[in-house]
């Protein structure tokens, strides 16, 4: 690699004005979470010198908050130590299954959502999770700060949307209502260790009577950017969840995606495994969502 | 590159180093410090072969810098066995042949610590998937798992 500086801010506050130092001094400001992707990337592709400002030490991004209408989950927290909070497992299966999903048990240790999130990879496999959850990004900056969701935080292929001065320091979700939901599902040719074919994350809200009142259904690795479909929400709403709501849903995301071919699979592949995905996390969602009836 | 004066904790023994940012910690730990136990393989977090526990928690040694480590806990496979001898895991390797040419074997032997810390009675299933970070080119990984499913006995039930 080549050299570079570091900056290890312990606050919000030291972490913009670190930003704000380097920027006016005309150097190129790297935020840094986990590192698993930004180190082989400076190593292998982007070689040119800059500062890292390590998020990790601003406190900020290292907090999980469960209040009693939403919850709070730090940028950097690696997913290893989200998967170990049952309170969070509880409220988000989906979202941590998909932070499950990425890497090895040595990549889970320090990889961290903000950081998938900020790559901004089409096959961000925590993406459409935070989607269908209706997450919204926590954005620092020098003018207090700002809030965005994030269908519309991941603008283009390793494009979000911070801008120069700002950075990540968490997700805000809100807390599943009675019999809500998640699910993330993605394809791979293997178990294990591989990058998303293709992706689906829904999150649904059940009523009394088991018929769909809300639904959020996203999907990855399908189009430039992670998309919110809410075609395929609305095939779900007023229903009870069942094969032809699933299969509209589906239908839905198949007409959504926008997909290209490459050697994990070819456009085609995957604007019909996309709809399968679909209907098979759409039927968990809705299968927690009526276990959790009682709950 | 003006170097960086780091202060952290290398198997129990408080260690100062100086580094430059961009270097990693598995160029520390073999180049700056001589602790040439963990291996370095792809060097891009794909092969194990560098893993060490960082406050406890696995991770590649390639792909966290060295002045990440400041303040922190690392363990690599020095601090593995005791003066008495081999840790049971690094026994069982041995007496299940879970090596031959080695280089992947440290980041095995780590990785497998992290494991039994964590799961002390893990079945196939959960040995296999934990481990699916670690590579090797040799054993077919049969004799791994072998070995780690007896280290697991030996460390629930010690001679």
């Amino acid at each position: 690699m080549s050299a570079f500086a570091y900056m290890a801010p312990t606050s919000v506050e030291e972490a913009l004005a670190a930003l704000k130092k380097v920027q006016s001094a005309g150097g190129r400001a790297q935020v840094m979470a986990g590192g698993t992707d930004l180190i082989v990337q400076m190593r292998a592709v982007d070689k040119a010198p800059r500062t890292i400002v390590d998020l990790k030490g601003v406190k900020e991004t290292r907090r999980v908050d469960i209040g009693a209408t939403e919850t709070f989950i730090g940028a950097t927290l690696p997913s290893a130590e989200l998967n170990e909070d049952p309170r969070l497992l509880k409220l988000f299966p989906g979202l941590l299954e998909a932070a499950d999903l990425i890497g090895s048990t040595q990549i889970q240790g320090r990889a961290s959502i903000g950081g998938n999130l900020c790559n901004a990879s089409p096959a961000g496999d925590t993406i459409p999770a935070l989607i269908a959850n209706g997450a919204v990004c926590v954005i620092a900056n020098a003018s207090g700060g700002r809030e965005l969701a994030v269908e519309d935080f991941m603008i283009g292929v390793q494009k979000n949307a911070l801008q120069p001065g700002e950075f990540l320091v968490g997700i805000k979700l809100k807390n599943p209502a009675r019999r809500t939901a998640d699910a993330y599902l993605r394809f791979i040719p293997r178990t294990e260790m591989d990058i998303a074919v293709a992706g689906c994350g829904v999150a649904l809200t059940l009523d009394a009577g088991g018929v769909c009142t809300h639904a959020r259904v996203s999907i990855g690795a399908v189009a430039p950017r992670v998309l919110l479909v809410p075609a395929a929400g609305a095939a779900l709403i007023g229903t009870r969840v069942d094969d032809a709501a699933l299969a509209a849903a589906g239908a839905a995301c198949t007409a959504a995606a926008s997909p290209i071919s490459d050697r994990r699979g070819t456009a085609e592949y995957r604007r019909k495994i996309i709809a399968v995905l679909c209907r098979r996390a759409g039927a968990i969602a809705r299968d927690r969502a009526l276990g959790a009836a009682g709950a | 590159m003006k170097k960086i004066q780091i202060e952290t904790s290398i198997n129990g023994e408080t260690v100062e180093f100086l580094c430059e940012p961009q270097q990693t910690l598995l160029e520390v730990l073999r180049d700056e410090l001589g602790r040439t136990g963990t291996k370095e393989g792809c060097g891009s977090g794909d092969c194990g072969a560098c893993s060490v526990l960082m406050d406890g928690r696995l991770v590649c040694a390639c792909l966290i810098l060295g002045v990440e480590t400041a303040g922190h806990e690392i363990t690599t496979i020095e601090g593995i066995a005791s003066e008495d001898g081999l840790h049971p895991i690094q026994q069982k390797f041995l007496d299940h042949a879970a090596l031959q040419c080695g280089i992947c074997t440290p980041g095995f032997v780590i990785a497998t610590k992290a494991l039994l810390d964590k799961h002390p009675d893990p079945d196939e299933e959960t040995i296999r998937y934990w481990l699916a970070g670690n590579l090797c080119r040799c054993t077919g990984y049969d004799k791994i798992i072998r070995a780690v499913q007896d280290a697991a006995r030996t460390l629930a039930h010690p001679a």
